[in-house]
């Protein structure tokens, strides 16, 4: 089967360290004293809390609303009571505290009203997108992007392909191996029902080859022309570009999604949660997580309800042992190290690693790049990374762009075969992120522009009507006065005919009439004229 | 000769001719340099610099009359691609005119306003709600951060705060662990 197999460019052979943990059957983990919920585990806007502190919730029962399109909602795990909503430690690389839902359990683990749907082919694929997203379910891979958006291909543009994503290359992960075997119909189930959402003609699941038991699960149960295939092992094949590549022999654009190419892909324990959230009506409330490493007795996997400490999972496993250097959430190489081990297991966490002084020695001191080009060799996306860190290390953000820094996906086979052991990963991280900030300033001083130029048009308007305003004041006051004189006249000539009057009539005193005439004014006009 | 003279003549007034009307159909009104400097400006407003907001320092900046390090708010970042833009050296923050800091935000303590309204008139993008007798409050994204309302208020219940990072703003530091940067 897999000579009609391709090839992604670079990448590693890495020794898997999966036999630490895919030996033994996925077991429950317990429910934990306190479930802490985070409102931000997907990519996109964070969810908004719709319950209150007090309020009793029932397990499934929806804590939090999608808080703009990219966004789904969260889960209770189990029934209980909300004691807090508030910031607590998450599973994040800066260690920093982000808004959660806290929940103590009753124990009952009661479910609240659930409403499977018989025949999903008898829903549109956009009612089946809309439960999707209120299952909140994510990409469970790892990026955790909400899943509905990806089954939106938008009108106008068919989709050719489904490839359910099984490769699971990245050392000591067993979580999608372990689902594989034990859930394989779920999976299918899934991939059918996204199928039917996508209207997709075909389906492939890629598996790499060292899970031969998970692929002969796979193909017992797949149905309706699924094909089920087995990839090289090769590191990163799991990476979603690469995986495309490896099986239907298409690239995706730089800057581009798989979609383009009329692809589409989602983890296998993605495809399980559409079915139970579709064909059984549970949202997404657990998932597989892989306890590994040489920090713990009983490396395995568990079935954890999300929101769990990740400090319980160690424990059931035997573990912290005295020696663990350090709690690494993911993979060996592209984990990030955890700063409290009572962070949340989320719906991205798919492995956590208990790593002893011995597993992870102290990062050897960096030296100067020799210019070898080991780097380029494995980089599966064909980058140049020694230009890339040169660029970065200069923080010269647009050569580095000009590079493709954006198509980096962090894999680490560069500075996995680095002889001069510099952290070429944390410069592309380094660079990506301080682009974003400086994006997030341009707009904010955009805004600010805007803002500052409306509010002096705003000032210069209020001027020239004021201004407007004076003059027409001045305007009236004029024509009044105006029109004072006139009366004013009149009323001189009024009194001069009387003055006239009376002198014909009395025919005395001409002279002090003729003063009269002349200086003697009206009294209402001058009154007038003084207001 | 007369044929040499008549032609380089008639070249000479086809060219002013098209120049000319060139000049005046495709006029630019402002100068775009000024543009350019005003968009890597951070738009704070604050006045830092001693000129009355970012587009009349830009402006002086333009003629040559200011230099490229006096602007607090956009630090070594702002100055590095100033001198970039203008062909000029970077040199460091003028001392004179303050020193770079976090980005702030105004916070108005809503217990002690009592709706003078002064704060309003000297925010310089109209990031203050409120009304005469009214409390005000800050809208704090729109907020640049300038200080500009700090003072007008006579019951001093303005404050600066530095903005927190949450998670989704957050970005890698810069390896420490490895050979010196360069300056």
């Amino acid at each position: 089967m897999s000579d009609r197999l391709n090839r992604f460019p670079g990448g590693l052979q890495l020794e898997g360290f999966k036999e630490l943990s895919n030996r033994e059957p996925t077991v429950p983990a317990p429910i934990p004293e306190r479930l802490v919920l985070p409102l931000q585990q997907h990519i996109g806007e964070p969810a908004e809390p719709v319950v209150e502190v007090g309020q009793r919730v029932l397990k499934g029962e929806a804590v939090a609303a999608p808080g703009g399109y990219v966004s789904v909602p969260v889960h209770a795990s189990t029934s209980g009571t909300v004691v807090d909503i508030g910031e607590y430690p998450v599973p994040h690389p800066s260690g920093l505290k982000s808004l959660c839902i806290v929940i103590e359990p009753d124990g009952e683990d009661r479910w609240c009203e659930r409403e499977p749907v018989a025949d999903y082919r008898s829903l549109e694929p956009s009612e089946l997108r809309n439960r999707i997203r209120g299952a909140g379910i994510v990409g469970l891979g790892g990026a955790g992007f909400p899943t509905f958006i990806k089954l939106n291909p938008g009108p106008g543009r068919s989709i050719d392909t489904l490839v359910l994503n099984g490769a699971e290359c990245e050392p000591y992960i067993t979580c999608d191996d372990r689902l594989m075997r034990e859930r394989p119909d779920e999976i299918v189930a899934g991939a059918r029902i996204i199928r039917h959402a996508l209207q997709a003609r075909r389906c492939v699941i890629g598996v790499e080859d060292n899970k031969p038991e998970a692929l002969e699960a796979l193909e017992g149960v797949a149905v309706d022309g699924i094909e089920v295939v087995a990839v090289p092992t090769r590191y990163p094949a799991g990476g979603e570009k690469e995986l495309i590549k490896v099986l239907t022999d298409l690239e995706v654009p730089s800057d581009g999604l798989p979609m383009e190419v009329g692809v589409v892909m989602q983890n296998v324990a993605t495809a399980a949660a559409v079915h139970r959230a579709v064909e059984r009506g549970e949202p997404l409330i657990s998932r597989y997580v892989t306890v590994s490493g040489q920090g713990v007795a009983h490396p395995r996997n568990l079935e954890v309800r999300l929101g769990t400490p990740v400090a319980d999972l160690v424990a059931q496993c035997g573990g912290p042992e005295a020696d663990v250097a350090a709690l690494i959430m993911g993979g060996s190489m592209m984990g990030f190290a955890l700063h409290d081990a009572h962070a949340p297991v989320v719906k991205t966490t798919n492995c956590v690693l208990a790593e002893t002084r011995q597993g992870i020695p102290e990062p050897e001191p960096a030296m100067p790049c020799i210019r070898c080009g080991a780097c380029a060799e494995v980089c599966p996306v064909r980058l140049l990374p020694q230009q890339l860190y040169w660029h970065a290390r200069a923080k010269d953000f647009d050569k580095v762009q000009d590079y493709h820094l954006f198509d980096c996906i962090e894999c680490g086979c560069c500075a996995y075969v680095c002889p001069s052991y510099i952290p070429l990963v944390q410069y592309y991280r380094f660079a990506k992120t301080a682009i974003w900030a400086q994006e997030r300033e341009r707009e904010k001083a955009d805004l600010a522009r805007r803002r500052h130029e409306a509010r002096l048009a705003r000032l210069e308007r209020e001027k020239q009507e004021r201004e407007a305003r004076h003059r027409e004041k001045r305007a009236a006051l004029a024509a009044r006065s105006a029109d004072g004189e006139k009366k004013a006249a009149i009323a001189a000539a009024v009194e001069r005919a009387k003055a006239k009057h009376a002198e014909t009539v009395s025919a005395e005193g001409p002279a002090e009439s003729g003063d009269g005439e002349t200086g003697k004014r009206p009294p209402d006009a001058s009154s007038r004229r003084s207001a | 000769m007369l044929v040499a003279v008549g032609a380089v003549g008639a070249l000479a007034l086809s060219f002013g001719l098209v120049l000319g009307f060139a000049a005046v159909r495709f006029r630019v009104e402002s100068d775009p340099v000024v543009d350019q400097i005003d968009g890597l400006l951070p738009q704070t407003q604050c006045g830092q610099c001693g000129f009355a907001g970012c587009r009349p320092y830009a402006e002086a900046m333009a003629a040559g009359e200011a230099d490229i390090n006096r602007c607090p708010p956009g630090g070594e970042a702002t100055i590095a691609t100033l001198a970039d833009l203008l062909g000029r050296d970077p040199k460091p923050l003028d001392a004179e005119v303050g020193e770079a800091r976090p980005r702030m935000v105004a916070v108005i303590d809503e217990d002690w306003c009592i709706g003078c309204t002064l704060c309003i008139q000297a925010c310089p993008v109209d990031a203050i709600l409120g009304a005469s007798k009214h409390m005000h409050t800050v809208i704090a994204e729109e907020c640049t951060g300038c200080e500009l309302c700090v003072e007008p208020c006579p019951v001093d219940c303005i404050r600066m705060v530095p903005v927190t990072e949450g998670i989704s703003v957050w970005s890698w530091p810069y390896p420490s662990d490895s050979l010196e940067a360069p300056g």
